[in-house]
């Protein structure tokens, strides 16, 4: 098993004809995923690398049954891709785009209450289920099938998570890198969630980085989900412990402000939660074979 | 990105909220006329600059015993020689760092008889993803301070985006300001006006401290600091002509161009990595190894040699850095053609420091191979450990 994705998932392209998403749409397609059609407005009914291309989200899933949308439209567009994908309630929304004004993203985040949808990102690398379903930029030659769930804030730092525990031999079963932006739409809780319900998945890996407290939270429901008997051998790290106060590091959410975010209250709160944290993201592979050593 | 007092407070205006009259100066000759303009006879001269704690700062170049960078003024002489003694020194404040910054602009506003402060900020609070307002009866404090020690006296007002800002959210902010009659009404009204400026601007914080109570009864921003969301600067090309880039760090100013993220810290290791985390990551690998960064710096997904060039020439700027650590975890791009790209951009800047590489992706051995043959003294390097042991050896080597 895996989670989010599978052999089965039809996906299509919103923003497909751009030089990003068709480069990543065919990289997806030489993976083995089920990608099935594009949205581009205004060139319904002409193809592109293969695949039909629709004027709507609406008209492209009902054309093709497809059930996921990738999203590679450009920052001013992009929230009102997501908004489309879930007006035509499409069931998972992965959004690549980086660099959508955060305002958008909290109306977006609104319009998934109560919605069918759940959107991973935006600023993500996407999903990926080894051999079976890539949605998104991961690139695909460093997974192996396997046993490790990935969830991640950063999408350099999830494939050194994959690549070291391909590394080791124990594979992944599902990676999925939920986004670097302070509004999002999947936390580390939802993918935790889906990870200690999914009996292929025996240890988990958790990046997170400096602001906000994500990992806070996620640390606090791994600790009442334990107390209800559900854990799992976890390994984690936070990227940013060497990160002046005040300076947004690269991504909008990385930032220690007012007191709050730092690396070390991170640390503290996972580890408490009984997540091994390595020192080194070199060692993210090592420190889960000796978790799982017990 | 951040516009100072004057400016953040000419934009509150024009969504109607009010604010003491104020002139901005650049020189002592436009700080009298300017007072010369206000009703007088209290008046303030505001040093500004972008960082909080002005009040309370220090001017490098003046006695430990002058005053700081807000000074009452009780006549249009005192406004001219507070302006001498403020125009073109250095104020270091608690925000600015021991560098302090030099103050090249001022704002004379008129003076007003305080009878309270409040606190009011504006913000997306992450935990809900929404527009929050938060608000205490204790202004003109810090107000980390304030939540620190007194939790019980901050008030958070989360605003759902579907309805917008409700009359019951302004009744909210009134009442935990304690506020009756009609400085409760206006607190209501002054609320409205900021949270419509907050989303109409695309302002991703906006904090008023202190807010203050007149003696003769009109609630009025004192202080304003704003800042914008970058990503959504390009449908407020008014607010980004605000942008003052003497405020900002020249080499940071010059990566923006190249589309890089670089940040300038304190150490001697220059870092080039390609994705956020991987980079702060690699930040920290490098001080667990016993050195210190001397930059973050995010090349991005497309490491070509134009970049990779234009990275190597803003690390390189700053004269402490002793070597280079590359860290590009290519992903879907291949490490042959990254190689080749350094290979190119160090030939470019005829490189002097040590240079440790470390590749990941496909055609890795590709990748090694050119750095090796390249006749430069690239060291390259296994893994993120391995890359992070070499250049903290070459380093020590140097120095």
């Amino acid at each position: 098993m895996s989670i989010l994705v599978n052999a089965n998932t039809k996906i299509i392209t919103q923003g497909m004809t751009g030089k990003t998403g068709a480069f990543h749409t065919q990289a997806a397609l030489d993976y083995g995923t089920q990608m099935v059609a594009g949205v581009t407005p205004g060139k319904g009914g002409t193809t592109h690398i293969g695949l039909p291309q629709y004027d709507s989200v609406a008209d492209a899933k009902a054309a093709t049954g497809a059930t996921a949308s990738c999203i590679y439209v450009p920052p001013p567009g992009a929230a009102d891709a997501i908004l489309e994908a879930i007006d035509a309630q499409m069931e998972l929304i992965v959004c690549i785009t980086e660099g959508i004004p955060v305002l958008d993203m909290v109306r977006v985040k609104r319009a998934l209450q109560g919605s069918k949808s759940r959107l991973i990102g935006p600023n993500c690398p996407g999903v990926l289920t080894p051999g079976e379903c890539k949605i998104g930029i991961m690139p695909g030659s460093i997974f192996k099938k396997g046993s490790v769930g990935v969830v991640s804030r950063s999408g350099t730092l999830t494939y050194e998570a994959v690549f070291q525990t391909s590394n080791i031999g124990l594979g992944q079963t599902t990676a999925v890198g939920i986004g670097g932006d302070p509004v999002n739409g999947t936390n580390f809780i939802d993918v935790l969630e889906l990870f200690l319900a999914d009996d292929d998945t025996k240890s988990i890996i958790m990046i997170g980085e400096i602001g906000g407290d994500a990992e806070e939270q996620a640390a606090q429901f791994l600790i009442d989900e334990a107390k209800r008997g559900r854990k799992k051998p976890m390994a984690g790290f936070i990227a940013g412990r060497s990160a002046p106060p005040g300076r947004r590091m690269g991504h909008a959410g990385a930032i220690v402000s007012g007191g709050k975010g730092d690396a070390e209250s991170k640390i503290a709160a996972m580890e408490a939660a009984g997540i091994r944290v390595s020192p080194s993201p070199s060692l993210l592979g090592e420190t889960l074979a000796e978790v799982l050593k017990g | 990105m951040n516009v100072h007092e004057y400016q953040a407070k000419d934009l509150l205006a024009k969504f109607g909220v009010s604010v003491p009259a104020g002139i901005p100066a650049l020189t002592v000759e436009e700080a009298i006329a300017a007072a010369r303009q206000l009703p007088g006879p209290i008046y303030v001269v505001k040093a500004q600059i972008h960082a909080g704690g002005r009040g309370k700062g220090k001017f490098k170049e003046l006695p430990a015993d002058a005053k700081g960078g807000v000074r009452l003024a009780k006549s249009v002489d005192e406004v001219g020689a507070h302006a001498a003694d403020m125009l073109g020194n250095t104020l270091v404040t608690v925000q600015t760092g021991d560098a302090g910054k030099q103050v090249n602009r001022l704002y004379v506003t008129d003076g007003v008889d305080i009878a309270k402060e409040y606190y009011l900020s504006i913000v997306v609070d992450r935990g809900t993803g929404r527009v929050a307002l938060i608000v205490s009866t204790e202004g003109g404090m810090d107000i980390e301070d304030v939540a620190h020690s007194t939790p019980e006296k901050i008030h958070t007002i989360v605003i759902d985006p579907a309805t917008g800002f409700q009359p019951h959210h302004g009744r909210a902010v009134a009442f935990a300001l304690k506020l009756t009659g009609d400085l409760n009404k206006q607190a209501q009204t002054l609320s409205r006006q900021l949270y419509e400026a907050f989303v109409a601007l695309d302002s991703d914080m906006l904090e008023i401290n202190p807010l203050v109570e007149s003696a003769d009864g009109k609630l009025l921003v004192l202080d304003a600091k704003m800042s914008f969301d970058s990503n959504a600067l390009y449908r407020h090309p008014d607010v980004f002509a605000l942008r003052d880039e003497t405020e900002e760090d020249p080499a940071e100013i010059e990566a923006s161009k190249y589309d890089l993220a670089y940040i300038k810290l304190d150490g001697n290791i220059g870092c080039m990595v390609n994705g956020a985390g991987l980079a702060m990551a690699t930040m920290d690998i490098i001080k667990l190894n016993g050195e210190f960064p001397a930059n973050f710096l995010d090349v991005g997904g497309g490491a070509t040699t134009e970049k990779v060039t234009a990275a190597f020439k803003i690390i390189l700027r700053d004269p402490a850095v002793k070597g280079i650590l590359v860290n590009i975890f290519g992903g879907i791009m291949k490490c042959d053609i990254i190689a080749d790209g350094i290979v190119a951009a160090a030939k470019e800047v005829n490189l002097q420091v040590p240079l440790v590489v470390r590749l990941e992706g496909t055609n890795v051995q590709q990748g090694k191979d050119i750095l090796a043959n390249s006749g430069l003294a690239i060291v390259p390097a296994n893994d993120l450990g391995d890359a992070a042991k070499k250049i903290v050896a070459e380093v020590r080597k140097v120095s």
